[in-house]
Order: structure tokens, then C-alpha cells, then sequence
């Protein structure tokens, strides 16, 4: 029996706590990517994370862009940053935006040094952080101090019978002791959206959950559809897995909020929360890097995958817990599982018994436990990006 | 208890999900009703994949499917009795 009253955490400069002590390498651009790769190359325990955007975006794009970079610099599980960009100005901004933390930050640009200037300096302050960043020592920390986001992968039928209600029972076990969580996925609740504004915990959370919803709908599924999007969703893993409608998708996706948890705020994407200890919802992508990355970017720390198929996702900077309920996936995808609940679907083991289990996996990764995907390697670092470039 | 074929979540609910594997035409299904742990048997008519939708009554064109209790689309081509139900029979209503 694992307590889950508290686990061993870094606690940070701003007070929130992480669970990995990363040294981060953070391209603020796509161009900047190879320079950030030849610090990490070069100075050992220290993590780049590529990604494809950060030129010439603009509006509520640019905002989300900047929100998502800066939350991931700023998340706890990160105990200091190199930013690299191709020019001083968005550099800066990235910067500024991290050490609002209190966290050790340094920028770097490569106009008028050039690639190899700026990797050289850049690994000798990479190296200095990682000298101390390896000194800092784990320290015992309340539950509460915990933000485990959850986001659903490959589901099939089994996801909504076994693996979503356990993510549900951990909720409803550790909500009450005062964790922050988070929950999304906007377009994956069509056909549950009335059930979801019910579970808002005040009027204003409920309707404003709704217009979030609407303005997905209208906006991007509206706007863009060619189809009745049957070919996406359900996915085509989805539906090798039984489901047929993306309703059907939508109630096994709810399952993952248990039955006495109650929303308390609304976020936009890569939004941190704001309103205290509780749950919330997050607009945000149904694609699980996407997702997984927003959520990050919010500033949780421990994040609940529950699969049916066999999703097999990870991130850089946060571990990703992976259960399944169906025995198949546990059987033909074993290395990538950190928890079977197929007990559910035998009637061998209880919802309950298996958010005791979540809740125990949790804590015992927050403490350093790898995760399934940590061990094989998956960082999965992607950016919902809004609209085309200027 | 014995393990069971498939699960429903509801009362309500016109279709169950197959939790095992190896299920064939003919073979006696043992169903849990997951809200109130109550048990039936049904007999399948055809192989259906663990994780697929059995049809526990006669399904017909345009009929609504309720699964957890909730309208999840309607019947596009009628299904009886332990038969498979999945997207060559059943449809969103949405998008």
C-alpha cells in the first residue's frame, strides 16, 4: 500500500512542486531547433525540445504560441532553461516569461554569432545548470501539491468500461484532498455536452464550458468540415476498438471525470489555473500530443493516459501514466502499459479498487518512478498551432 | 463470480459491449449490468470482437442506439437480436 498523502517533490522558487528536475534547451523557433539539439548533444542531462513553429505567427495564434512555450519553460518539472531563438526580440519574451517563476533562465540569439558561437556559450550555461540542478534534492510535499491532468488515446469500448472510470476514481479520491486537475479534449464531448455542463460546479463555469464548446464547433468543425468527419472521429483505431459514433467517444470520454468531481473554471488552451485547488476544464485539442502539450504548458505535472488500443505517448518534461482495460492491449503491448485495470471487465476488481491503484501509480511516479513511455523514449512535444502565418 | 461475455452500463441501454475475446455465432453470453450489477444471458448470432456492440433487442432502420443510458446515433440498417452492431448499422446523428 503506497501513501498517498504525500510524495517526494522538487519543490521551486514560486512554491509549486515538481516531479522531474529537467534542464531544458528551449528552440523559441523552428530554425533554432539545430542549435538547440548541439547543446543537448553536447552537455549531458540536459533535454532539447524541438518543435516546428515560432516564426511570423500573429494574433491569438502568436498568444497561444508564446502561452505554450513559456508555460513549458515555466513548468515545475523543469529546474532551469536555455532559450535559444534566432533573434533577441521573441528570445526575450520566452525569458522574461520563465523567470516570472523565479526559476533560473538565460537567453541566447544567433544573429550576428552564428550557430556555432551560440552553441558553445549556450552549453557552457547548460553545463552550469546541470552542475546545479543535479544538487537539488527531493522533499517530502503534501498531495495537494499535485496537478495530474488526464487526456483519453486510442480508446475503444474497453476505455469507457474500465480505464476512463479509473481515472475517475482517482479524481474523485484525490480532488477532495486538494490536487488541481485538468480534463479537455473540446471535440470529443460532442454528443456528451449536456452531461459536461452539468458537472460544472457554478452556473457562470457551465455556460461558459458551453460557449467554449459552441465556438469549436461553430469555427473549426463548421468552418472546415468536408464530411460528417467519420473518417476522424472515431479514429480508425477507435473503431477497429468497437466504437461507432464519436457520442459514443464523448460518453466513455466523460467517464474520466469520475462521479462527484465538479469543474470549477474553464481554461483556454495552455492556460494556467487560476482559481485554486479543484478540477478544470481545458479547450484544447483531441490529439493526444497536442493535448498532453497544452496541458504541460498549464503547468501540470503528472499526467493519466488511459488507453484501449494502445496509444503509446509520452512527453519531454512530464511522465505519462499509461493503464488499459483491455486484455489484448495488456497482452500485445505490455512494455508500454504502467497499469492493466482489465480486472474491471472480469468483475475482478472494483472502479474504486482501480482508482486506488491510479492514485497509488501516481504518487509513486510523482516520487521518480519512469513511466512506461519515459523508459522507451517518447517525448512527444507538439503545438497546437490556430491558424496559417502571416 | 464467472467472468462476464459483456458489460452494459444501463437499464437503459439497447446494445452491450463484448469484454472478451473468441466470441462465436451461437455461443451463450453471461451480461453484467454495470449500474446495478444485475446478470442476463444472451445468445450471439455471429463472431463479434472483443470491444464490439451486440445488439440485445431488435434493432431496426432509423431506431435510436442508448448506450451508458444516452443516445449515442441511430440504426441505418435494421439489426436483430446478437447481432453485431457497429458502423455498418449504426450512425452519428451530429456533424
Amino acid at each position: 500500500m503506497v501513501n498517498t498523502e504525500s510524495f517526494f517533490g522538487y519543490r521551486r522558487e514560486n512554491g509549486r512542486v515538481g516531479v522531474r528536475n529537467h534542464v531544458v534547451i528551449l528552440p523559441v523557433d523552428d530554425i533554432s531547433n539545430a542549435a538547440a539539439e548541439a547543446v543537448a548533444n553536447n552537455i549531458k542531462g540536459t533535454l532539447a525540445l524541438p518543435h516546428a513553429y515560432g516564426r511570423l505567427q500573429f494574433g491569438e495564434d502568436l498568444e497561444l504560441f508564446f502561452r505554450t512555450i513559456i508555460g513549458t519553460g515555466a513548468n515545475p518539472n523543469v529546474a532551469a532553461v536555455v532559450v535559444i531563438g534566432i533573434e533577441p526580440g521573441w528570445t526575450g519574451r520566452v525569458v522574461d516569461g520563465i523567470a516570472a517563476t523565479g526559476k533560473p533562465v538565460t537567453g541566447f540569439s544567433i544573429e550576428k554569432n552564428g550557430d556555432i558561437a551560440t552553441v558553445a556559450a549556450a552549453a557552457r550555461q547548460a553545463k552550469e545548470y546541470v552542475h546545479w540542478a543535479s544538487e537539488l534534492r527531493r522533499e517530502e510535499c503534501p498531495i495537494s501539491d499535485l496537478w495530474i491532468s488526464t487526456k483519453c488515446g486510442e480508446s475503444d469500448t474497453t476505455s469507457g468500461c474500465g480505464a476512463n472510470p479509473a481515472v475517475g476514481a482517482m479524481y474523485d479520491k484525490l480532488i477532495p484532498k486538494g490536487i488541481h486537475g485538468v480534463f479537455g479534449e473540446t471535440s470529443e464531448l460532442t454528443g456528451a455536452e449536456h452531461l459536461c455542463k452539468a458537472r460544472a460546479a457554478s452556473p457562470e463555469a457551465g455556460e461558459k464550458f458551453l460557449r467554449t464548446f459552441q465556438a469549436y464547433q461553430d469555427e473549426v468543425i463548421e468552418a472546415h468540415k468536408t464530411s460528417d468527419l467519420s473518417d476522424s472521429q472515431p479514429t480508425k483505431g477507435n473503431i477497429e476498438g468497437g466504437l461507432s459514433t464519436i457520442e459514443e467517444k464523448a460518453l466513455g470520454n466523460l467517464e474520466k471525470i469520475g462521479r462527484d468531481v465538479r469543474y470549477i473554471d474553464v481554461l483556454e488552451p495552455a492556460e494556467a489555473p487560476a482559481k485554486g485547488p479543484g478540477m478544470y476544464f481545458m479547450d484544447s485539442s483531441s490529439a493526444a500530443a497536442e493535448c498532453v502539450t497544452l496541458m504541460a504548458a498549464g503547468g501540470f505535472t503528472v499526467h493519466t493516459f488511459p488507453t484501449g488500443q494502445g496509444n503509446i505517448i509520452g512527453h519531454p518534461i512530464v511522465p505519462v501514466v499509461k493503464l488499459t482495460a483491455n486484455p489484448r492491449t495488456v497482452r500485445t503491448m505490455s512494455e508500454h502499459i504502467d497499469l492493466d485495470v482489465s480486472g474491471i471487465l472480469r468483475r475482478e476488481m472494483t472502479i474504486a479498487e482501480s482508482g486506488d491503484a491510479l492514485a497509488e501509480m501516481c504518487v509513486r511516479t510523482a516520487n521518480g518512478r519512469a513511466t512506461a513511455a519515459e523508459a522507451l523514449g517518447h517525448r512527444e512535444f507538439v503545438m497546437t498551432k490556430l491558424y496559417r502565418s502571416a | 463470480m464467472t467472468a462476464p461475455h459483456l458489460l452494459v452500463h444501463s437499464r437503459k441501454d439497447n446494445v452491450g459491449v463484448i469484454v472478451v475475446e473468441g466470441v462465436e455465432a451461437d455461443m451463450e453470453l453471461l451480461c453484467v449490468v454495470t449500474e446495478d450489477d444485475t446478470d442476463f444471458t444472451i445468445t450471439a448470432r455471429q463472431a463479434i470482437p472483443i470491444g464490439h456492440k451486440i445488439a440485445l433487442d431488435d434493432l431496426t432502420d432509423g431506431e435510436t442506439v442508448l448506450k451508458y443510458g444516452e443516445d449515442i446515433g441511430r440504426m441505418i440498417a435494421d439489426a436483430k437480436t446478437g447481432e453485431h452492431v457497429h458502423v455498418h448499422n449504426l450512425k452519428t446523428k451530429r456533424w
